[in-house]
C-alpha cells in the first residue's frame, strides 16, 4: 500500500507539484522570516556585543522610569566631574567618557544624508586606542577639535574625501567639520542604513548641547578583578543620577529595543505566513478532494482487493505526508530566496535593515518543515475521511459518486453557526471587558478562522447565483463559450465554492486592510482640518516624525515675517503609576489651534503658566479629574511637580497632536534634557505666499532635518508614511493572494483532464480551439469574482467591526480601492486560466473522444 | 439440445448445500420507493458447486448485475442470505466483509480497472501486499506464465492491449487463491479473437487451477467453456443449463428476449 501511495503521487507529477506550491509559499514564507530576522538580530547582536567588548562595567544616566523609544527624550547626562573619581578607583586600569545623539551629516547637495529610515548616530571618540574604541581607522586620523569621522559606506556613497569640510547638525544650528578619517565599525559592512559621525569629546558635547555632562563612562577593571568587584567599588562613588552595569548587560540594554523591534517584525511577518498557509490549506484540501473524486474507482477496486478502510485513508494520508514533507523542503530552501527579497523589498520602502550574510538556524529548518507537514496534513483529514467512503461497488458501476457522510445534512446548520460562533468570538474579543491584550487577539484570531471556516463552507450555498450573476458578462462577451464556462462553474458548486474560498480569504484582508487605511487617513485629514486653524506653515522633520532641535523653531521665529511660533514639545512623564506621552506647548498656539474644550477654552493654551495643565476627556474621565484637580507628574530625571487641570479637551476621532497630559512649555523644559519640539506651527505676514516659503526655506536650511509644510502638504506628509508601511502589507497579502491563484489554476487542469471528453465533444461539434480557451478562461474569471465578491463584503464587515470597537477610526468605504480589488481579481482569473486554457485546447479530438 | 433442468424454486432447498462456495436464498431487490420502485431481484436462490465456472446470462435489465454484486457482497439484498465460504455475508460489517474479500473473493472487470501507475507483476500481487501477505515467488512466476505474460512483466497497463491488460487482471484475481472470483462481463470490452482467449484462459483456470468461477456475460461462447448456465429474465432465474453449446445458449437467448 505504501508503494500504491507514493506511485500514485508519481503518477500524477503535475498536479501533485501544483498543489505543492500551495503550501511551498507558505513554508517559504515562515523560513524566510526567521532567516530575516535571525540575519537581522545577529547582525545587529555583533554591532552591540563589538560597541561593549572592551568595556567591563559602564556607567550611564538613569531616568527615572523606563522610557521608550523615539519620544526625543532620553536619560539625562551627568557630571562629567564622576569620571575622574572612577579612574581613582583601585580596581579600575581604564575609563573613558563619551557622549552621544543623533547626529545628521549633510551631504554636498546641502540636503540631510539619511538612508531610509535609519538613524544618524554621533558620538565622541576619547582617542583611537582606547579599548573601549569599536571602530577601526580605514584611512585619515582620528577626530581632533573640530574635526569629524565618518563611516567608510557613506563617505563612499556621499564622495568625501579627507580634508574637506562636512556640515553637522546635532541639537544646534549647522557647524562645519574637518574630516579627518575614516572608519569602519567592528565587523560589520554597515549598521543598516544607519550613518556614523564620531567626534572628539569637546567638540561632541558641544554639537549635543552636554557641556560639561556625559552620557556614559566605559571601564576595564585591572586584570584579574572580578567583575563583581569592579562593579560594587563602582557602586560606591555613583551619583543617584546614574547607574552601572557590566558591558555585557549594557550591551543587552542597547539591544533591548532593537530586540523588541525584531521580535515585532518576526511576528508580523509570521502572521502574514500564517494566512498564506491557511490559504495554501483550503487550495490543498480542495485539490485532494477533486483528486479523491476523480479516482473514485481506483479506490473502489482497491477495496474490492481487499483494502480496508484504514487503509485507504493511511495511504491518502501517506501521500499527503510525503507532498507536505516535498513541499516544506522545497519552501525551507525558498525562504533563503525570499529572505534576500524581503531585506530588497524593505529597502525599497525606505527602510533599511543591517544585513551580515544569511544566518540559518536549526530553529527555521525544523518549523519550517514541521508546519508545511502539519498543515498539509491537517488539510489532507478531510478529502482522506471522504475517501474511505468510497464504496466498493464505485468499481463497476459507472460514474458512482460518493455517498454523502453521515453529517452532510447538517452542513448547512453547521456552517452557519461556524460563522456565528466566529462573529461572536470577534465581538467577544473586541468589546468584552477586562480582556487582557493576548486575550483579544486570540479571541479576534480563532474568531477570524472561525469565520472564514464557516463563510467558506457557507459559500457552496452562494455559488449558483453568484455564478449566475457574475457569469452573466461572460454570456454577453464570451457567446456560447461564456454560456458554457457559467454552466461549468455551477455544476459542481462545492468545488467552485472551496476554490473561491482560498481567493475570499486573502481579498476580505486585503479589503480590511484598506477600509482601516482608508478609515484613518480620513479621520486623520478631518483631526487635522479641525485644529489646524490659524497657522499657515508646519515645521517638521524630514521624515515627518523624529523630533526637531528647539533651536529651529527660536531661529523660525527670527525670520522676516514670521508672526508667531507656536511649538508642541513631547516626552514622557509618569502619572497615576503609569509612563504617559505628556506634551507641552507654548503660548503662541493659543491663536492656532482649535480644541473641542469640554471644560475652559482655547485660552487655556496660553495661560499654563508654572503649574498649568490640560487633559483629554477620556483620561479626565478615568482618573476622576476637574478643572483644578491636581496631577502629580514625574519626569525623566526624577523631579516630581504638581500640575493642575485647568482645562479638558475633547481629541477630534483621528487624533490630536497631544498627549493624555498638556503642560506649558516652560515647564517641560525646566524638567526635561535637552528638550525637542515634535511640531512647530508657523503664523506669518500675508499667509501662504512663496516669499513666505523662500524666507522659511532659508533659515531651515541651516537645519537640513527639517522642513515647511503647508496643510495640505503637511496631511500628505504625514499620509505618505502609512502609505508605505499599507504598501508592504499590500505586498504581503498579495502572497496568499498567489497561493489562492495556485489553487484555481489546480482546479481548472483537474477540471479540464475531468472533462477530456466532453471537451472532445464539443471540439468534434465544431468548437474552436480558441472558443475552448475562452470557456476555460471565463471559468476561471467568473470563480474569481466569487472568491472576490464574497471577500470584499466579508472584509468591509470585519473592518466595520474593528472600526466600532476602536474610537481614533472613522468608517469610509474606499469604493475606488474596492473596485480595483475587483479589478485585479479578474486577472488573478485570466492568469490562472493560462495554463489550463492551453492544455484543454490542445487535446487532441480523436483521443479526447476515446479517453475513458 | 442437452439436458435442460428447470431453476430451482424456493422452496427446494433452504439450507445451504454442503460442497457449495457461494450460496444465496430467496434474494430479492428492490430500487426505489413506492410508484417507481423497481424489483430487480424477485426471489432468487442458487447453489455455486466448487472448481465450476457458472455463467449468468441473461437480457438487459434481467438483474444479472445485481445478483452479481449482491452475491459478491458489493450490494446488500433487500431480503434473502449470501453464504460465502460458509459465512452468512449480509450481517456482516465493513471491515469484516474487507477480511472475507481478502481471503475469499477475487473480481475481474470489465474494464479492467488496473492501477495505472503499477507494473503488470505488481498489478497481479497487489491483493497480496493489501493483505500484508508475502507474495511466494514459484506461485508468482507460474502465475505470470499462465496468464502469458512472462515477457511483459515490468510494463504499465498503459503499454499493454486489452487482451494483456485483462490477463493481468486476471492473474491479479487468481494471486490470492481465492474461494470464488466472480468475472463482471470479462470480454465485454475487448474484440472476438481476444476474448476467445480470455475465456480459454477463464476456462484453463477452472482446470488445471479448480478455480470456482462464477461469470456474468453476454458471450454466447462462454457457455461453451461453462459447467453451468443460469439464465435470468426479470428477475428470477428461468432456466439453468449444464454442458450447453453455444448455439443453444443462442437460441435461449433469442427465447428470452434477449
Amino acid at each position: 500500500m505504501t508503494k500504491f501511495a507514493l506511485r500514485a503521487l508519481l503518477g500524477r507529477k503535475l498536479r501533485t507539484a501544483l498543489t505543492a506550491f500551495a503550501i511551498v509559499l507558505g513554508v517559504a514564507t515562515v523560513s524566510g522570516t526567521y532567516v530575516l530576522t535571525d540575519s537581522i538580530d545577529k547582525a545587529f547582536g555583533s554591532i552591540f556585543t563589538d560597541s561593549r567588548k572592551g568595556s567591563d562595567a559602564v556607567i550611564s544616566g538613569k531616568s527615572a522610569f523606563k522610557l521608550g523609544d523615539g519620544m526625543g527624550v532620553s536619560a539625562p547626562a551627568f557630571d562629567q566631574g564622576l569620571l575622574e573619581k572612577v579612574r581613582a578607583l583601585p580596581e579600575v586600569a581604564e575609563a573613558d567618557g563619551s557622549v552621544n545623539g543623533e547626529a545628521q551629516l549633510i551631504g554636498k547637495d546641502g540636503k540631510a544624508i539619511v538612508y531610509g529610515g535609519a538613524p544618524n548616530l554621533g558620538f565622541s571618540i576619547a582617542r583611537g586606542a582606547s579599548p573601549f574604541n569599536p571602530l577601526s581607522l580605514v584611512a585619515g586620523s582620528w577626530p581632533g577639535k573640530n574635526e569629524v569621522v565618518i563611516d567608510k559606506s557613506t563617505a563612499r556613497k556621499e564622495h568625501f574625501t579627507i580634508g574637506q569640510n562636512i556640515r553637522v547638525q546635532a541639537v544646534g544650528p549647522v557647524q562645519q567639520l574637518k574630516l579627518s578619517g575614516i572608519v569602519k565599525f567592528g565587523s560589520v559592512g554597515t549598521i543598516g542604513g544607519a550613518t556614523l559621525a564620531g567626534f572628539d569629546l569637546p567638540t561632541a558635547q558641544s554639537l549635543f548641547g552636554k557641556p560639561g555632562k556625559l552620557d556614559e563612562i566605559a571601564v576595564a577593571s585591572k586584570s584579574g578583578v572580578p567583575t563583581t568587584r569592579l562593579l560594587g567599588q563602582v557602586r560606591g562613588i555613583l551619583p543617584k543620577d546614574t547607574e552601572v552595569r557590566t558591558g555585557q548587560a549594557q550591551a543587552h540594554e542597547d539591544g533591548r529595543d532593537t530586540n523588541q523591534f525584531i521580535s515585532f517584525l518576526q511576528k508580523f511577518l509570521l502572521g502574514f505566513a500564517g494566512v498564506a498557509l491557511f490559504v495554501g490549506s483550503f487550495v490543498i484540501a480542495n485539490s485532494l478532494s477533486i483528486t479523491i473524486a476523480q479516482r473514485t474507482r481506483e479506490l473502489a477496486t482497491l477495496r474490492t482487493l481487499g483494502a480496508s478502510r484504514r487503509q485507504v485513508l493511511r495511504s491518502i494520508i501517506l501521500e499527503a505526508l510525503v507532498m507536505g514533507i516535498f513541499a516544506a523542503t522545497v519552501g525551507l530552501f525558498a525562504g533563503l530566496a525570499l529572505a534576500k527579497g524581503l531585506f530588497k523589498l524593505f529597502d525599497a520602502v525606505g527602510f533599511t535593515l543591517p544585513n551580515n550574510g544569511l544566518t540559518f538556524e536549526t530553529r527555521t529548518v525544523v518549523v519550517s518543515l514541521l508546519v508545511g507537514i502539519v498543515v498539509t496534513l491537517l488539510a489532507s483529514l478531510r478529502p482522506a475521511m471522504r475517501a474511505t467512503r468510497v464504496p466498493p461497488i464505485a468499481a463497476v458501476r459507472e460514474g458512482a459518486t460518493l455517498p454523502d457522510s453521515r453529517f452532510a445534512r447538517y452542513r448547512s446548520t453547521a456552517s452557519v453557526l461556524l460563522a456565528a460562533l466566529g462573529f461572536a468570538a470577534l465581538l467577544w474579543g473586541l468589546f468584552a471587558p477586562g480582556l487582557g491584550t493576548t486575550g483579544v487577539l486570540l479571541f479576534m484570531l480563532g474568531g477570524a478562522l472561525l469565520v472564514f471556516f464557516g463563510i467558506a463552507l457557507l459559500s457552496v450555498k452562494l455559488v449558483p447565483p453568484l455564478a449566475g450573476a457574475l457569469g452573466w458578462p461572460a454570456t454577453k462577451i464570451g457567446g456560447s463559450a461564456g454560456a458554457l464556462a457559467r454552466e461549468n462553474s455551477q455544476r459542481n458548486p462545492q468545488r467552485t465554492a472551496s476554490t473561491a474560498s482560498a481567493l475570499m480569504i486573502g481579498l476580505a484582508l486585503v479589503t480590511l486592510v484598506s477600509m482601516l487605511a482608508a478609515g484613518i487617513i480620513t479621520s486623520f485629514k478631518t483631526s487635522v482640518v479641525k485644529i489646524w486653524k490659524n497657522a499657515d506653515y508646519a515645521i517638521t522633520a524630514q521624515n515627518n516624525f523624529s523630533p526637531i532641535p528647539v533651536a529651529a523653531a527660536d531661529a523660525i521665529a527670527k525670520t522676516p515675517g514670521v508672526i508667531s511660533v507656536g511649538n508642541v514639545r513631547a516626552g514622557e512623564t509618569r502619572a497615576f503609576g503609569k509612563t504617559i506621552n505628556t506634551t507641552a506647548v507654548n503660548p503662541a498656539t493659543t491663536r492656532m489651534f482649535s480644541l473641542d474644550w469640554k471644560e475652559g477654552s482655547g485660552a487655556v493654551l496660553a495661560t499654563l503658566g508654572e503649574d498649568g495643565a490640560f487633559v483629554d476627556k477620556g483620561y479626565a474621565k478615568s482618573h476622576g479629574l476637574e478643572v483644578g484637580s491636581p496631577v502629580p507628574l514625574t519626569f525623566p530625571d526624577g523631579s516630581k511637580e504638581l500640575f493642575y487641570v485647568k482645562g479638558i479637551f475633547a481629541p477630534p476621532t483621528g487624533g490630536s497632536p497631544f498627549g493624555p497630559v498638556t503642560i506649558s512649555a516652560a515647564s517641560f523644559d525646566r524638567h526635561v534634557d535637552r528638550p525637542q519640539n515634535l511640531y512647530s506651527f508657523v503664523l506669518m505676514n500675508g499667509g501662504q505666499t512663496t516669499a513666505n516659503e523662500a524666507a522659511l526655506d532659508r533659515t531651515l536650511r541651516s537645519f537640513p532635518n527639517t522642513k515647511a509644510a503647508t496643510r495640505q502638504k503637511f496631511i500628505d506628509n504625514q499620509i505618505s508614511g502609512l502609505k508605505s508601511v499599507l504598501n508592504i502589507l499590500y505586498v504581503l497579502l498579495a502572497l496568499s493572494v498567489v497561493v489562492s491563484l495556485f489553487g484555481i489554476v489546480n482546479t481548472l487542469v483537474l477540471t479540464v483532464f475531468e472533462r477530456t471528453r466532453e471537451i472532445g465533444m464539443l471540439r468534434a461539434i465544431g468548437m474552436t480551439r480558441r472558443q475552448i480557451r475562452r470557456m476555460v478562461r471565463h471559468e476561471s474569471v467568473i470563480t474569481a469574482l466569487i472568491g472576490a465578491v464574497i471577500g470584499i463584503a466579508l472584509g468591509i464587515v470585519l473592518a466595520a467591526l474593528l472600526i466600532a470597537r476602536v474610537d481614533f477610526i472613522v468608517l469610509s468605504v474606499p469604493v475606488g480601492q474596492l473596485i480595483i480589488f475587483g479589478i485585479a481579481a479578474i486577472f488573478v482569473g485570466i492568469l490562472a486560466a493560462i495554463f489550463p486554457a492551453r492544455r484543454a485546447a490542445r487535446l487532441n479530438v480523436l483521443q479526447a473522444l476515446q479517453y475513458e | 439440445m442437452s439436458e435442460t433442468v428447470a431453476a430451482p424454486t424456493a422452496s427446494e432447498a433452504r439450507a445451504p448445500s454442503a460442497g457449495a462456495v457461494v450460496s444465496a436464498r430467496d434474494l430479492t431487490r428492490r430500487y426505489g420507493e413506492g410508484d417507481t420502485a423497481v424489483d430487480a431481484l424477485r426471489g432468487i436462490s442458487l447453489d455455486v458447486p466448487k472448481g465450476q465456472l457458472t455463467a449468468v446470462m441473461g437480457p438487459s435489465g434481467s438483474g444479472k448485475s445485481t445478483l452479481m454484486h449482491i452475491l459478491a457482497g458489493l450490494d446488500k439484498p433487500t431480503s434473502g442470505e449470501v453464504t460465502i465460504a460458509g459465512t452468512e455475508i449480509s450481517k456482516l460489517n465493513d471491515s469484516d466483509l474487507t477480511k472475507l474479500r481478502r481471503e475469499h473473493i477475487g473480481f475481474i472487470f470489465q474494464f479492467f480497472n488496473l492501477l495505472p501507475m503499477l507494473t503488470a507483476e505488481e498489478n497481479v500481487v497487489l491483493p497480496l501486499s493489501i493483505a500484508g501477505e508475502k507474495p511466494e515467488k514459484a506461485w508468482v512466476d507460474e502465475l505470470i506464465e499462465k496468464i502469458g505474460l512472462s515477457d511483459r512483466r515490468k510494463h504499465r497497463p498503459s503499454e499493454l492491449s486489452g487482451g494483456q491488460q485483462q490477463r493481468v487482471a486476471i492473474g491479479r484475481a487468481l494471486v490470492s487463491r481465492p474461494s470464488i472470483i466472480f468475472a463482471d462481463e470479462p470480454t465485454g470490452n475487448l474484440d472476438s479473437k481476444t476474448s476467445g482467449e480470455i475465456l480459454e484462459l477463464l476456462n484453463r483456470s477452472v482446470q488445471e487451477l479448480e478455480q470456482t468461477i462464477v461469470m456474468v456475460t453476454h458471450e454466447s461462447r462462454a457457455a461453451a467453456i461453462a459447467d453451468r448456465v443460469l439464465f435470468l429474465a426479470d428477475g428470477v432465474i428461468v432456466r439453468e443449463s449444464k454442458d450447453i453449446s453455444a448455439q443453444d445458449v443462442v437460441t435461449a437467448m433469442d427465447e428470452l428476449g434477449g
